[in-house]
């Protein structure tokens, strides 16, 4: 056996393979009642082949790993559109209280007012700040959001006996998931093209709104980082053909207390309470995606939604309700730490996330427009898409200046994305950064540029110092290993 | 200096969420080349800016903790004194130490998605390990890395199966949770998917169907026969889908010994708190053949430049970001987060845990029926019929459950759910092994005193 001397070599053994026979992490209390007959042996199993290790190998084992990752807590994390914000301890602590971590989903509602009026004032506050007051916190992520959002709006056209409303127009921008929840939800997927400015393109939309268009999503601000400059002509043609408009509140980061949506006719819109709202993004979820809509389409909402009734709150369901996307009541200790954001900021102080969100993205785009391209030569909102085509033709991609970010201890930025921006490197700083490190991000993103011409190499083959260097992703989806296996 | 206008004040309130001081904020103004930060929102509509907004000023730390207190001391739960005999679909287990610790780094809380695996790799490991967990239990052949529920996994393992056999029609046996086609309708009801019941002891079904979703134990507890129900869907050429409970798993066959084609299940019993219904976790494995019709995010192995092993995302041409609207669902999620719990739970309890745990809830839930059982005007419906239950089980009571219930929350006892819409004055009673003897014993006592006086 040869000993490593090396004190940064990670040992990445699975935990099966450190599995010892008779090693334990946990003892169960022993029974306390007579002893009870078991099934006949028929249905019962023979173990279940899980790790056998001690409790300190347990804690070693995921501490270790945690430290291979970026994070907040610990890394710039510039990662357009996904709004990676400072996430407050106090509610992570305030969301496990015990009275909230341990009530029961089925629980009476006169044994669980605390909660319900929690949900019922988050769900004011949410309508308060999208201008758009019915709101059920039911859906469990952006997408869930979303395609309730899209229900309601088919809900809406079928209780008008409006059957041919099947199309749902998208811009050539939109998030991915915006066309996935358009075709779940039967919808014909329609796209609309952007002009050279990044904005919708309003003759097109108007070639295309018609008798069947049952709703035109738009997301506000757009993927580029841009307000739509045309948005009340948008939303008139659209209510004009007789269809809807969808706001996909992905980047709702940018509006707290500046405008709102429901003032600038739009019908539906979802939020991420993991985005704007702070949640943690726990490395891919949970998330939360509350649908806000006109009080006209209220009836129409997912069910559950809190109520304020005579004597206390309930749990209700809306007259036409679209039914239940999920088992519960959504992602109930997720709005737990959206409402103590809410509450920490207040009126001002959500202003002035939005206010500090938009300053900082304008200013790392000020810096770096002399050296990398912008998707849209104008002030942006909460963040600015980069293009690096420049330095493509000098033969480094955006996914290699995406990677070589990673040395520096910084996330990358969103890459490739938008779609219709050519070697996209999407940039949100979020209103959680200070100066000094904004101006670190483009001293550093200076400086990549500068490497292009004297050490390529060290961009092309970023990352160096990482626990992997690049991953032959190609094999991977060829050849799946998806699980552990005794060789 | 820009004066500060009415609408666009360049001074933002001072937050200890928000670093920039006004001076910053002068500074990086002047560097962008406008006075004021209305400079800056010229493309939103001057009418439709700085709306009035009633919401209330914002809280110190100390007033928020206070608020919350307030807020938590309205609700019933362990923490008050009371003692909870609920299931049906979210159950009360103890969360080891070792759970809520990992739960502490905030290296996994506060990481995205593994979207660039060189900086991710202990999400990514971690998602790995998970998806191996959930082979191990269910007994399957592969695993994605989590969905947002149970229910939700369900719905999707029925579309799933609609898209594998090119049919239109799913089967749900009439012992599943009202949940399961409940969702399952609303993410299917524009795809032309039709629903139809069928009862567990159907010796036919339509020739017709994509699959036959099953839960077992069922939601009164039972356990299915999953094996008969199981050639009965392949002799028709449908799929059989099995929705679990992963504590039962500790004890009861896995599917995968059934030649089951997909299995999900509601991730929360395995270390994840009850919370009102969520964040939970979906559970999805299936067949490896059917890999590339399976929802949601997957993680495979790989290895670097160097010949290092690493984890990356993988089969994502499946997914809404490459496919949009041809993927196999709009999943943009795996609930990573609770996935993390649920496998520092399995790590943790292990191969003797999870065996002793699904044991000790058998052990008290039958000790529990049988007591009840002996009550006079109550009936455990399950030892009745000889049906074969885990930790749930269905008490026939001498009135309806609510208003026994309503009676038992004076003494402090929520008690078992009300499912007189199943089964005539029915209550779901669940018995896990946070309730001890005697809780139990007071449960049977309560229920006795409001029996003979009703």
């Amino acid at each position: 056996m040869t000993i490593s001397t090396n004190v940064g070599d990670i040992d990445r053994r699975l935990l099966m393979d450190r599995s010892v026979s008779g090693r334990k992490a946990f003892t169960l209390p022993e029974s306390d009642v007579p002893s009870q007959d078991l099934p006949d042996s028929s249905f019962l199993r023979d173990d279940v082949e899980l790790p056998e290790v001690s409790q300190l190998e347990v804690i070693r084992y995921f501490s270790v790993l945690s430290q291979l990752n970026f994070s907040i807590d610990t890394n710039f994390y510039p990662l357009g559109s996904c709004t990676m914000k400072y996430n407050p301890k106090i509610n992570d602590e305030l969301s496990n209280l015990p009275g909230l971590a341990d009530i029961h989903p089925l629980q009476p509602d006169d044994t669980v007012q605390g909660a319900i009026r929690l949900l019922k004032d988050l769900q004011d506050d949410l309508g308060e700040i999208t201008g758009l007051p019915g709101v059920s916190l039911a859906p469990l992520a952006g997408a869930q959001g979303e395609y309730a959002g899209l229900l309601i709006a088919r809900a809406y056209h079928e209780a008008k006996n409006d059957s041919k409303r099947t199309v749902a127009i998208v811009p050539d921008s939109a998030h991915g998931t915006n066309p996935a929840s358009a075709a779940m939800a039967g919808l014909e997927v329609v796209t609309v093209r952007s002009d050279d400015q990044g904005n919708v393109d309003v003759d097109n939309l108007r070639e295309l709104a018609n008798e069947n268009t049952a709703v035109f999503m738009l997301t506000i601000p757009s993927t580029l980082g841009l307000f739509e400059p045309n948005i009340l002509e948008i939303t008139k043609i659209v209510h004009d053909s007789g269809g809807l408009v969808y706001a996909d509140g992905a980047n709702l980061n940018a509006l707290l207390g500046l405008v709102k949506l429901g003032d600038l006719g739009v019908d539906i819109c979802h939020s991420n309470l993991h985005k704007t709202f702070s949640t943690p993004h726990g490395g891919g979820g949970p998330g939360s995606g509350p649908v806000m809509v006109t009080d006209e389409l209220a009836k129409f909402l997912p069910k559950p939604v809190a109520i304020k009734t005579d004597d206390g709150y309930a749990m209700g369901t809306p007259e036409m309700s679209v039914g239940a996307i999920n088992g519960f009541h959504g992602s109930f200790s997720i709005a737990a730490r959206a409402y103590a954001y809410i509450k920490a900021l207040g009126l001002e102080g959500l202003q002035s996330v939005s206010e500090n969100a938009i300053i900082s993205a304008n200013y790392i785009q000020a810096k770096l427009r002399d050296k990398y391209n912008l998707a849209a030569d104008r002030y942006c909102m909460h963040e600015t898409v980069l293009s690096a085509t420049k330095q493509k033709k000098r033969g480094v991609a955006g996914l290699d200046i995406a990677k070589r970010l990673l040395d520096f201890g910084i996330h990358a930025p969103t890459m490739y994305f938008p779609l219709i921006v050519d070697e996209a490197l999407m940039v949100e700083p979020t209103e959680s950064e200070s100066k000094e490190t904004l101006d670190h991000f483009i001293a550093v993103m200076r400086q990549i540029d500068d490497e292009i011409d004297a050490s390529p190499e060290l961009i092309l083959e970023a990352p160096h110092d990482l626990p992997v260097t690049r991953l032959d992703e190609a094999t991977a989806a060829r050849k799946p290993v998806l699980r552990w296996s005794a060789e | 200096m820009a004066s500060p206008t009415s609408s666009g004040t360049n001074t933002s309130v001072n937050h200890p969420y928000i670093p920039s001081t006004d001076s910053e904020r002068e500074e990086m103004l002047g560097v962008i080349g406008v006075d004021s930060l209305d400079g800056l929102l010229g493309d939103i509509p001057v009418e439709h800016r700085h709306p009035a907004l009633k919401l209330a000023p914002g809280l110190s730390e100390q007033e928020l903790s206070t608020v919350f207190g307030s807020i938590a001391a309205e609700n019933a739960s362990a923490s008050s004194g009371y003692i909870s005999f609920l299931g049906a679909g979210a159950y009360s287990h103890y969360i080891p130490s070792t759970v809520r610790s990992i739960l502490q780094r905030g290296e996994f809380v506060t990481a995205y998605t593994p979207y660039q695996p060189e900086a991710a790799q202990g999400t990514l490991q971690v998602g790995f390990e998970f998806q191996t967990v959930i082979c191990q239990l269910t007994g399957m052949e592969v695993a994605n890395a989590g969905m947002y529920d149970g229910p939700t996994a369900f719905a999707e393992a029925c579309l799933m199966a609609a898209r594998v056999t090119k049919r239109t029609k799913v089967g749900i046996l009439s012992t599943a949770d009202g949940r399961l086609p409940e969702t399952l309708v609303a993410y299917s009801k524009h795809q032309g998917i039709d629903i139809v019941e069928i009862e567990p002891d159907a010796t036919d079904i339509p020739d017709d169907l994509a699959c036959i979703g099953i839960q077992s134990p069922n939601f009164f507890g039972e356990i299915e026969d999953v094996e008969r129900l199981t050639k009965l869907a392949h002799d028709n050429g449908a799929l059989s889908v099995v929705h679990v409970n992963p504590t039962a798993l500790g004890m009861f066959k896995a599917p995968g010994e059934f030649d089951v084609d997909i299995v999900t299940a509601e991730g929360q019993p395995l270390g994840v708190p009850m919370a009102f219904g969520g964040p939970y976790v979906g559970l999805f494995a299936c067949k490896k053949a059917h890999i590339r019709q399976m929802p949601g995010r997957i993680i495979g192995r790989t290895t670097d430049t160097k010949d290092r092993t690493g984890y990356a995302l993988t089969l994502q041409t499946r997914e809404q970001h490459i496919r949009r609207e041809r993927a196999t669902s709009n999943i943009c999620t795996s609930t990573q987060l609770i996935g993390l719990m649920v496998t520092v739970y399995a790590a943790t309890l292990g191969k003797q845990g999870i065996k002793d745990l699904a044991n000790l809830c058998y052990q008290k839930a039958h000790y529990a029926a049988s007591e009840i059982n002996k009550l006079n005007g109550f009936t455990v419906d399950a030892l009745a019929t000889g049906g074969t239950f885990f930790h749930e089980f269905v008490v026939s009571c001498p009135s309806s459950a609510s208003s026994i219930n309503a009676d038992l929350l004076d003494k402090k006892i929520i008690g078992g759910l009300d499912i007189s819409d199943r089964s005539e004055n029915g209550m779901l009673v669940c018995v896990t092994e946070t309730s001890s003897k005697a809780d139990i014993d007071k449960f049977v006592k309560a229920l006795s005193e409001i029996g003979a006086s009703s």
